[in-house]
């Protein structure tokens, strides 16, 4: 494999310290030196007055693969993560069939090898069928690549299940990750349960319906195992999370870009592409997680990258397909509305990289160490874009950011050695 | 008939979007409608050659008829769809109908439909007047306008008059109509029901919100009683009928103490014996017949203003 040199960017490892004009060498997928590095027969990329950091991970994407190849692909996903910066997606179980089987985490790390262009790792189902009633076969799953356990898409209603699941799976180390939702409350709800919803007219989801399932779920992993809260979206959940985390119970917390970039006011015209579940909410709330993500309450950002067709969001709102997607715009979203809060590069890039690594004990990535991986991104922090969901890799467009202007442009994406985006194009 | 200033857009979708002066025209036109419609002949060719069309996707019977009768005093050619809202679910795509229509060259599309914001879908797909008879909870502005012209034809004004609605206020278009028209034109709004039905921050729409309807109907001018529908107390919103009509019912006896011109309006049809007895509903405050009669006046101004500008 050839050398690569990154030459004179300013490198942003979340784990290590930062300083402008260093020079990063990849050898055999790996990263062999960072500082002055002389290095001859590599192939150079000018990084100066540009950011290098790890590449990103996101730890909640919905592939739709096996099932539903009009809206994603494994080769279509991977690519919209490439562009957006990611090196390494997640994907989420609720495919169909779910992923509750080893046979079908092989399939997907099968089809990753081949189409893939970045890392994919698999979440395995929690249950069978994602009927939240028997535990799928974890163990097996592990062993065929799973990461990670998630009914994503589906609270497991049972208390019973959740807490033999927690408990079942700490011979593993890996989490569960919990949707959290009281189907009860948030049955035929369409939007954020407030003034706007009686305004509007659409069917509320109160903030409840997910705090409740999140203080529970928060109760079960004190006393059983890791948790980890997928999306987090109200004030209300980041205040439960904090609390549990100084009573020293063992989770963990994600929130979404378009939980710190919008609230409520994007459905009032009834727009479909803001419809997600759980729903935009109010200016209180998008406070609350900016303050959870300064705070270290919210470990990490996901994208719950959830595409859908056209068919499906172009129809009454109440009957549009909850979900967005969110891997070509994940990073320009927290580095245009998160760095004026306040927040650090660093801060940001270990939100988006070494903390996902963390959680789902990913060793070698999320940082620019020698001997890691050499999955790594060259960002322009600089420059300004406008979102067209025209020109995504992704098979989908439901973005409720068309036409927004953000400001970072991943340039170069390199994975295991190999540079799969040059100037923010794919390579071949 | 000359030509008015006309509405500000093509459409109408509720009446949170106008403002005060459009709300008076409509009103004020009306009442020229109302005595055109009292005429031997109603009727005047000023829609000639404009075609309409409802398309509903909800039961009316009232709602669609009235349209009916605006659209054959302005001698406009109006055809009726109707859509079980069962066919939505099925696929029906909302969007290709409007663009059915459109190609067909309809000027003007009614729209009834049990999700809020259906409306506001087809007027941005459509070049056509799409006008709102009812979007799931969201408004029902014809319904508003032809309750607000019913108060000031019997009390001449609105304005500092306390309107009280009564009933599933979260569920309730014709309630949400009527308060942001009301508001607008200055009245003073309470809302009364079961704590269940009232949505979040309905305070914020500048309403007072109150669960004694004794109380309030002490010095109401108008008092607006909303259907309840049963599925909501199968859903447990209450827990019969019975104690819903006792709590929140019009009767005789409660009628007491309200004062003697209070006029008691019902956007129908009544559950007799549930939101007022029938000795309330054919007794001499209650107008519902007459808001019958207006809504036929309010919608004939509605399509004069939006179709007979425009070409």
């Amino acid at each position: 494999m050839t050398k690569l040199l990154i030459k004179n960017g300013t490198v942003i490892d979340p784990a290590g310290k930062n300083g402008g004009g260093r020079d990063i060498l990849i050898e055999n997928g790996k990263i062999s030196k960072i500082g002055r590095v002389q290095a001859s027969g590599a192939r150079v990329i000018d990084a100066k007055g540009l950011l290098v950091m790890p590449g990103l991970i996101d730890m909640h994407t919905h592939l739709r693969d096996p099932g539903q190849p009009e809206k994603e692909t494994i080769a279509s996903g991977s690519r919209a993560a490439a562009l957006g910066g990611y090196t390494t997606i997640c994907c989420m179980a609720n495919t169909t069939p779910p992923l509750d089987d080893p046979a079908l985490i092989a399939y997907v790390v099968g089809k990753a090898e081949k189409e893939a262009v970045v890392n994919v790792l698999p979440i395995a189902a929690v249950t069978r069928g994602l009927k939240g009633e028997e535990i799928a076969e974890m163990g097996r799953c592990v062993a065929a690549g799973a990461v990670a356990f998630s009914d994503d898409g589906q609270t497991i209603g049972r208390s019973d299940v959740m807490r033999r699941a927690i408990e079942y799976a700490k011979q593993f180390n890996k989490p569960i990750i919990a949707h959290c939702e009281d189907t009860n409350l948030s049955k035929g709800g369409a939007m954020n349960e407030s003034r706007l919803s009686t305004e509007i007219g659409l069917p509320g989801i109160p903030a409840l319906a997910e705090e409740l399932i999140v203080a529970r779920d928060l109760l079960l992993a004190k006393k059983y195992g890791r948790v980890h809260i997928a999306h987090v979206s109200s004030a209300g959940a980041v205040k439960l999370v904090r609390q549990a985390k100084k009573d020293g119970a063992p989770v963990t917390c994600e929130t979404a870009p378009h939980y710190f970039s919008l609230t409520e006011e994007a459905v009032r015209e009834y727009d479909a592409n803001a419809k997600v579940n759980p729903p935009l909410r109010t200016e209180k709330d998008r406070k609350e997680i900016i303050r959870g993500l300064k705070d270290g309450t919210i470990d990490a950002i996901a994208t719950d990258h959830a595409p859908h067709t056209i068919e499906e969001k172009k129809v009454e709102f109440s009957l549009a397909a909850n979900g967005l997607i969110g891997l070509e715009t994940a990073l320009a979203l927290a580095l245009t509305k998160l760095l004026p809060e306040g927040l650090t590069l660093k801060e940001i890039v270990k939100l988006m990289s070494a903390a996902p690594a963390d959680i789902l004990g990913l060793t070698g990535k999320g940082r620019l160490a020698i001997g890691a991986d050499a999955d790594l991104i060259v960002v322009d922090q600089k420059a300004a874009w406008i979102v067209d969901p025209d020109k995504f890799a992704s098979i989908s467009r439901n973005t409720p950011f068309a036409g927004a202007r953000l400001k970072g442009k991943v340039l170069h994406t390199i994975v295991s050695g190999r540079l799969v985006v040059k100037d923010g194009k794919l390579v071949n | 008939m000359n030509k008015v200033k006309g509405l500000k857009n093509k459409d109408l979708l509720g009446l949170k979007d106008l403002s005060v002066e459009e709300l008076q025209l409509i009103l004020k036109t009306a009442v020229s409608m109302k005595e055109v419609i009292s005429r031997p002949i109603p009727k005047v060719p000023t829609l000639l050659g404009k075609h309409l069309v409802t398309l509903f996707y909800e039961p009316s019977t009232r709602t669609r008829t009235s349209f009916n009768m605006a659209a054959k005093v302005l001698s406009a050619n109006i055809t009726n769809v109707a859509l079980s809202s069962s066919s939505i679910s099925k696929g029906e795509s909302l969007i290709d109908t409007a663009k059915n229509l459109e190609v067909m060259g309809v000027d003007a599309i009614i729209i009834r439909h049990n999700m809020a914001g259906a409306a506001h879908l087809l007027a941005r797909q459509t070049r056509a007047c799409v006008i709102n008879a009812g979007d799931g909870c969201d408004e029902h502005p014809t319904q508003g306008l032809l309750d607000i012209f019913t108060m000031i034809d019997k009390k001449k004004t609105v304005k500092g008059k306390k309107v009280v609605i009564v009933g599933d206020i979260a569920h309730s278009r014709v309630a949400k109509s009527n308060i942001w028209g009301l508001n607008k034109l200055g009245a003073n709004v309470v809302v009364v029901g079961p704590p269940t039905l009232m949505p979040d921050g309905i305070e914020e729409l500048g309403v007072k919100v109150s669960y004694d309807l004794d109380r309030e109907l002490r010095d109401a001018d108008f008092v607006n009683m909303l259907r309840i529908q049963r599925e909501r107390m199968d859903k447990g919103f209450f827990p019969s009928i019975g104690e819903y009509a006792k709590l929140y019912g019009l009767n005789a006896g409660r009628l007491k103490n309200a004062r003697p011109d209070l006029v008691i309006m019902h956007p129908g049809p009544i559950n007799r014996g549930i939101e007022m007895t029938s000795e309330v509903a054919d007794g001499p405050n209650t107008v519902i017949l007459e808001q019958v009669t207006n809504g036929v006046a309010v919608r004939t101004a509605l399509l004069f203003l939006l179709l007979s500008g425009n070409n």
